[in-house]
C-alpha cells in the first residue's frame, strides 16, 4: 500500500449551530426586561405589594411572554416546553434562596461576635450575657474535638468492617445488613442520646460526660461512614481482588494490602464527611454531654462543653451579646465544616483524576 | 430426545470444588461479619433499652399512651411522682410532627424535583458542579443553623406568607385562624424543616433522574420532542418511585428532627390539625424542653416517647430505602 | 465522489449477493433525486476531530449502508444527519446538511420538525416500557403534540410497514417489554414511522438480534425503501450486500474517520476503487 501524502485541506473550525445565538439570546433578554417591567406596572397599579407580589407577577409574566413567543415561533410542543423550563430554573432560584439567605447571615450575624478571645478563653468566668471580648468557646473547641475524636475511634473500625462485610463477604446477611444500615442512617438524633442515657448514664455512671457524648455521636457517625467506605469499596475494580487472590494471597492479606490502600483516600473522605456530619449534633449532647463551661480535657469524669452546647446555651440566653455569640460560634463551626468538607472534595476529586 | 450410547452408563461422579478458606481467612470473615452485624446489634440495643427503661410508663398507661393527648405529673407530698395518677399520652405531639413534616415534604417536593430535574437535564456544566456542591454542602448544615436561621430571619417572612396564606384561603379548614397571631405555628416550623429536606430530596432526586436509561432519552428526542415531553415520557415514569422514596427519607428526617423545630414552634400539648395556629409539637423537640426538669418517672415517660419516635422513623426509613433500592435497581 | 446511478449486475466473485440484491429490486428502486445531503460534515468530542470532512448525497427511495470497522465515526456521522449529535457533552461540528435544499443546523431551525422528518432506530431495541404497544407506536405523536385523524388506522398502517401487525394484533394493550428482541426493534421501527419521515436512519439495527429476526427487519427495510430514504449503519457486511442500493466505507487510521469510497454497492463489493476498501470487503481485515 502506497503512503498518500494527504493535501493540505483549509482547516476547518469546530462550531457548535445548536447553542443559542446572539439573537435568541437577546430575545430572551428582552423577554426577561419585559417581564420586569411589566412586574412594576402591575404591582404599582394594583392593590398587590410586597416581595412575594413582585416574584409572583414576574414569575407569571415571564413564563406568558415565553409561552406566547414560542407558541407563535414552532408551536404548542415548544411552549409548553418553555413553561417548563422557566419552572426549572425558579426550582434552582427557591432552592438557592435559604442557602444564600444562611450564608449571608451566619456572616452578617456572626462577624460581630468574632474576637480573637474567642480561642484563647473559655466561659468559666463568664455568662453568655458578659461583653463579647471576655470569654472564648476554647472549652468548646476542645470538647467537641474530644468527643468527635471518641466517636471517630469507635465508629471508624465499625464502619470499615460494615462495609468490607457489605463489599467482600458477600454473607447471607449482606442484604439485611445493607437495610438495616441505611435504616440506621435515619435514627433521629435526640434518639441517639436517649439510648447512651437509658443504657449508660443510667445505669453505670450515673453522670454524664464528655464520654457518653463520643458514644451519642459514634451512633450517629457509623451509618455515615459505612455508607460512603462501601461506595468507595465498589468502586475498586474487581480484578484488583482477583489479582490478589491468584498470587496466592489469603482474602485477609488482599483486602488489608492490596484493596484497603487503594481505596484509602475514598476512606479518608468518608472518615471527613462523618466528621462533618456529627460536629454540629446538639440534641443528644445537650442530654449527654453536661455542656460544661470550662475546658475539660477529661472525657471520662465531669462535664465537657462543645461547639453545638455552646451555640445552644448562647442562643436559649437570649440577650443580644448571647446571641451574637451564638452566631460567631456557628460561624466558626461552620467554616470547620467547610473546610472539610473542601478536603473531602479534594481527596475525592485526586481519586476519579487517577 | 436419544442419548448417546456411551453416555447412557454412568455420568462421573462430581467433583467437590473445596473452597475452604484458611484459619486466617475465617478469622477476618467472623471479625468483618461481627463488625457487619454491629448495626442490627445497636438497632436492637436502642429498642431494648429504651423500652426497658419506658416500660412502666407503658405499662400503666397501655394504649392511651398513643392515644391520650395529657401530659400530667402528678406528685404527692414527699415529691415522688405517683404513676397511676400521672398522665402520660402522646397523642398531641404525635400529630404535631405528622402535620410538620407533612408541611415540609409538601412543600419541598415540587421545589426539589424541579430543581434536581433542572441540574439533571437543563444545567450547563459548571452550574451543575457549583449548584451540586452547595447542595451538598446545606446538606451538611448542623440543624441548630437551620434553628438559628429559621428563628431570626426566616420565621417574619413565614409569618407573612402565613397571613396571606389566610387572607386567601382562610375558608379552608386547615388555615383557619381566629385570632390574629402567625407566630411560631407548625406552618412556619414546616417551613424551616423544609429548607432542611430540599437538598436530601433533590440530591436523591437527581441520582434517580441521571439513572434514566440513555436509550430511552435518545428514542423521545429522535421522535421530535421537546425537552419537557422527553422528562413527561421517559423521566417521570422512570424516576416517579425513587422521588416518592426519597420524600419519605426526607419525611423521616424532618419527623425526627429536634433544635430546628424547637426554636420556631410554640408547643402546646394539644391536637391542633390548624397549620396557622400558633400551637404545635413535635416529639424530638417535646423530650427536649421536658428533660430538663423532668424527674425519674416523667424521664422513664420521654423514653418511651423516645421508642415511640424510633420506631416511627424506623418505619418511615424502611419504606423510603426500599422503594429507592427497587427504582435504582430496576436499571433498564 | 458522485453516486453512480445506473446499477449493473456483474455476477464477480465477491459481490454475488450484492448483485443479486440489486437485480432484485431493480424495479422498486426509482432514484428520484436527493433526499438528504451531507457536505464537508466534521464532528468534534472535545477537542478531538473524529469525523473529517464527509460529504454524501443521499437519493430518495434508496438504501444507502455505510460500512467500516468500529471507531470510524459511521454513527457519529448519521447522528449529525437528524441533529442528535449535538447531545454529547462537548460536541462539535461543521459542515451542512440538506434536506429538502434548508440546512437543517441553520439558526432559528426548529430542532424536533427536523427530527420528524428524519427518524432514527437504535443499535439496541428502546420501547418505552411504561408504554402499551399501541401507545410506544403513537408516542412521536404524543411527544410532538401532532394531531392525526384516525390513530387506529395509523396504527394498523406503521405496525403493517414494520412487519409487525399480524403478530401483535390481538394484544396492542400489552406492554412493549413482553415482545421478543427482534419484535421490540420492529416495533421500534413502526414508532419512527408513525411521524411520517422522510428519511430513517438506522444505527445498526441488527447487531443485538438474532439471525431470524436479522432477516425480518431486512425484508422490512426492503419493503420500506420505495418510499423513503433509509440510511444503515451497519458491521456486517452480507447484510449491507443485501439490503443497500449504495455503500458508503468509512475508515480511520487512528485520526478522524474519513469516508473512502462511496458506489454502487454492487460496484464497491466487486470493483472497488480504493484497495482499502478492497482489502475491507475481502475481509482481509476489520
Amino acid at each position: 500500500m502506497t503512503a498518500k501524502i494527504p493535501e493540505v485541506k483549509a482547516k476547518v473550525k469546530p462550531t457548535k449551530p445548536w447553542a443559542p445565538t446572539t439573537r435568541e439570546r437577546a430575545v430572551d433578554i428582552g423577554a426577561i426586561l419585559l417581564a420586569i417591567l411589566g412586574t412594576f406596572i402591575a404591582v404599582g397599579l394594583s392593590e398587590l405589594k410586597g416581595k412575594l407580589a413582585y416574584a409572583g407577577v414576574f414569575l407569571l409574566l415571564i413564563i406568558s411572554i415565553n409561552f406566547i413567543q414560542n407558541y407563535l415561533r414552532s408551536g404548542i410542543a415548544a411552549a409548553k416546553d418553555s413553561i417548563a423550563s422557566t419552572f426549572a430554573v425558579a426550582g434552582v432560584l427557591v432552592t438557592l434562596l435559604p442557602i444564600v439567605s444562611i450564608l449571608y447571615a451566619i456572616f452578617e450575624r456572626g462577624k460581630t461576635g468574632l474576637k480573637f478571645n474567642l480561642f484563647t478563653s473559655d466561659m468559666k468566668l463568664n455568662g453568655p450575657n458578659d461583653p463579647l471580648n471576655q470569654g472564648g468557646l476554647l472549652h468548646a473547641l476542645v470538647g467537641s474535638g474530644i468527643m468527635v475524636t471518641i466517636a471517630l475511634l469507635i465508629s471508624l473500625p465499625i464502619g470499615i468492617l460494615t462495609a468490607i462485610y457489605l463489599t467482600e463477604i458477600k454473607g447471607l446477611l449482606t442484604r439485611p445488613i445493607k437495610f438495616l444500615v441505611q435504616s440506621m442512617s435515619g435514627v433521629p438524633s435526640i434518639v441517639a442520646g436517649l439510648f447512651i442515657l437509658s443504657a449508660i448514664v443510667f445505669p453505670i455512671t450515673k453522670t454524664p460526660s464528655g464520654l457518653m457524648g463520643g458514644f451519642a455521636l459514634a451512633i450517629l457517625m457509623i451509618p455515615t461512614i459505612a455508607r460512603t467506605s462501601e461506595e468507595v469499596l465498589l468502586l475498586i475494580p474487581e480484578d484488583l481482588r482477583e489479582a490478589g487472590v491468584a498470587l496466592g494471597g489469603t482474602q485477609w492479606r488482599t483486602i488489608s494490602q492490596i484493596v484497603v490502600p487503594a481505596a484509602k483516600s475514598g476512606l479518608i473522605t468518608a472518615v471527613i464527611l462523618g466528621v462533618a456530619r456529627v460536629a454540629g449534633e446538639t440534641a443528644p449532647l445537650v442530654l449527654v454531654s453536661g455542656g460544661g463551661d470550662a475546658v475539660n480535657l477529661n472525657p471520662a469524669a465531669g462535664p465537657m462543653g462543645s461547639f453545638p452546647f455552646y451555640i445552644w446555651k448562647s442562643f436559649t440566653f437570649g440577650t443580644p451579646e448571647s446571641i451574637a455569640r451564638a452566631w460567631a460560634g456557628i460561624f466558626i463551626l461552620l467554616l470547620l465544616i467547610f473546610a472539610l468538607f473542601i478536603t473531602a472534595r479534594l481527596l475525592g476529586g485526586d481519586r476519579n483524576k487517577k | 430426545m436419544t442419548i448417546a450410547p456411551n453416555r447412557s452408563t454412568s455420568l462421573p461422579a462430581r467433583r467437590e470444588l473445596s473452597n475452604k478458606p484458611r484459619l486466617s481467612d475465617r478469622v477476618f470473615r467472623g471479625v468483618a461479619t461481627g463488625g457487619g452485624l454491629s448495626s442490627l446489634v445497636i438497632l436492637g440495643l436502642i429498642f431494648i433499652f429504651l423500652a426497658n427503661q419506658g416500660y412502666q410508663v407503658l405499662k400503666s398507661e397501655g394504649f392511651g399512651f398513643i392515644t391520650g393527648s395529657n401530659w400530667l405529673v402528678v406528685q404527692d407530698n414527699a415529691g415522688i411522682t405517683d404513676l397511676a395518677a400521672s398522665e402520660f399520652g402522646i397523642a398531641a405531639m404525635l400529630v404535631g410532627t405528622l402535620l410538620c413534616a407533612t408541611i415540609a415534604v409538601i412543600i419541598a417536593i415540587p421545589i426539589s424535583v424541579l430543581c434536581a430535574l433542572y441540574l439533571t437535564f437543563y444545567a450547563p456544566e459548571v452550574i451543575k458542579r457549583i449548584m451540586v456542591a452547595l447542595i451538598d454542602l446545606m446538606a451538611a448544615f448542623p440543624s441548630i443553623l437551620f434553628g438559628m436561621w429559621g428563628f431570626f430571619v426566616l420565621m417574619p417572612h413565614a409569618e407573612y406568607w402565613a397571613r396571606l396564606l389566610h387572607k386567601y384561603f382562610g375558608w379552608l379548614p386547615f388555615f383557619k385562624m381566629d385570632v390574629d397571631i402567625f407566630e411560631r405555628s407548625p406552618f412556619v416550623a414546616g417551613v424551616v424543616l423544609a429548607t432542611m429536606i430540599i437538598p436530601i430530596i433533590t440530591s436523591i432526586s437527581r441520582e434517580i433522574f441521571s439513572q434514566t436509561p440513555l436509550d430511552r432519552i435518545q428514542a423521545a428526542y429522535a421522535l421530535g420532542s421537546t425537552r419537557w415531553a422527553m422528562i413527561k415520557a421517559v423521566v417521570i415514569p422512570y424516576g416517579r418511585s425513587g422521588v416518592v422514596g426519597g420524600a419519605m427519607l426526607g419525611l423521616g428526617r424532618a419527623m425526627g428532627e429536634t433544635v430546628a423545630v424547637y426554636t420556631v414552634l410554640n408547643l402546646v400539648y394539644q391536637i391542633n390539625w390548624q397549620v396557622l395556629i400558633g400551637a404545635g409539637g413535635n416529639m424530638a423537640s417535646m423530650i427536649l424542653l421536658k428533660f430538663g426538669e423532668a424527674g425519674p418517672t416523667e424521664i422513664q415517660a420521654l423514653m418511651a416517647a423516645g421508642l415511640a419516635l424510633f420506631i416511627l422513623t424506623l418505619i418511615v426509613n424502611s419504606i423510603a430505602n426500599i422503594i429507592v433500592s427497587k427504582t435504582g435497581s430496576k436499571g433498564r | 465522489m458522485t453516486n453512480s446511478t445506473e446499477k449493473e449486475t456483474t455476477p464477480s466473485s465477491l459481490s454475488s449477493v450484492a448483485a443479486a440484491a440489486a437485480s432484485k429490486k431493480k424495479q422498486s428502486t426509482g432514484a428520484q433525486g436527493v433526499g438528504l445531503e451531507a457536505r464537508g460534515i466534521h464532528a468534534w468530542f472535545g477537542d478531538k476531530l473524529v469525523l473529517e470532512d464527509i460529504s454524501l448525497d443521499f437519493w430518495s427511495g434508496t438504501v444507502t449502508a455505510l460500512i467500516g470497522p468500529s471507531g470510524c465515526g459511521k454513527s457519529t456521522f448519521i447522528r449529525t444527519l437528524n441533529r442528535m449529535h449535538e447531545f454529547i457533552p462537548g460536541a462539535a461540528m461543521a459542515g451542512e446538511v440538506l434536506l429538502n435544499g434548508r440546512d437543517v443546523y441553520e439558526s432559528g431551525t426548529d430542532v424536533t420538525k427536523i427530527r420528524l422528518k428524519v427518524g432514527m432506530v437504535f443499535q439496541k431495541p428502546n420501547p418505552f416500557p411504561s408504554m402499551t404497544i399501541a401507545d410506544n407506536v403513537l408516542a412521536g405523536l404524543k411527544l410532538a403534540q401532532l394531531k392525526v385523524p384516525n390513530k387506529d388506522d395509523l396504527l394498523e398502517e406503521c405496525l403493517l410497514r414494520a412487519g409487525l401487525w399480524s403478530e401483535v394484533k390481538d394484544r396492542l394493550s400489552a406492554y412493549g417489554g413482553s415482545l421478543s428482541g427482534g419484535q421490540q426493534q420492529r416495533l421500534c421501527i413502526a414508532r419512527s414511522l408513525a411521524v411520517r419521515p422522510e428519511i430513517l436512519l438506522m444505527d445498526e439495527p441488527c447487531s443485538a438480534l438474532d439471525p431470524g429476526s436479522t432477516l425480518r427487519i431486512e425484508e422490512t427495510i426492503s419493503e420500506l425503501s420505495s418510499s423513503m430514504t433509509i440510511i444503515i449503519v451497519t458491521h456486517n457486511m452480507q447484510q449491507a450486500a443485501r439490503v443497500s442500493d449504495y455503500t458508503g466505507f468509512f475508515l480511520s487510521d487512528g485520526g478522524p474517520g474519513q469516508l473512502v469510497e462511496v458506489g454502487a454497492t454492487s460496484d464497491i463489493f466487486s470493483r472497488p476503487k480504493d484497495i482499502r476498501t478492497e482489502n475491507y470487503v475481502t475481509g482481509r481485515f476489520g
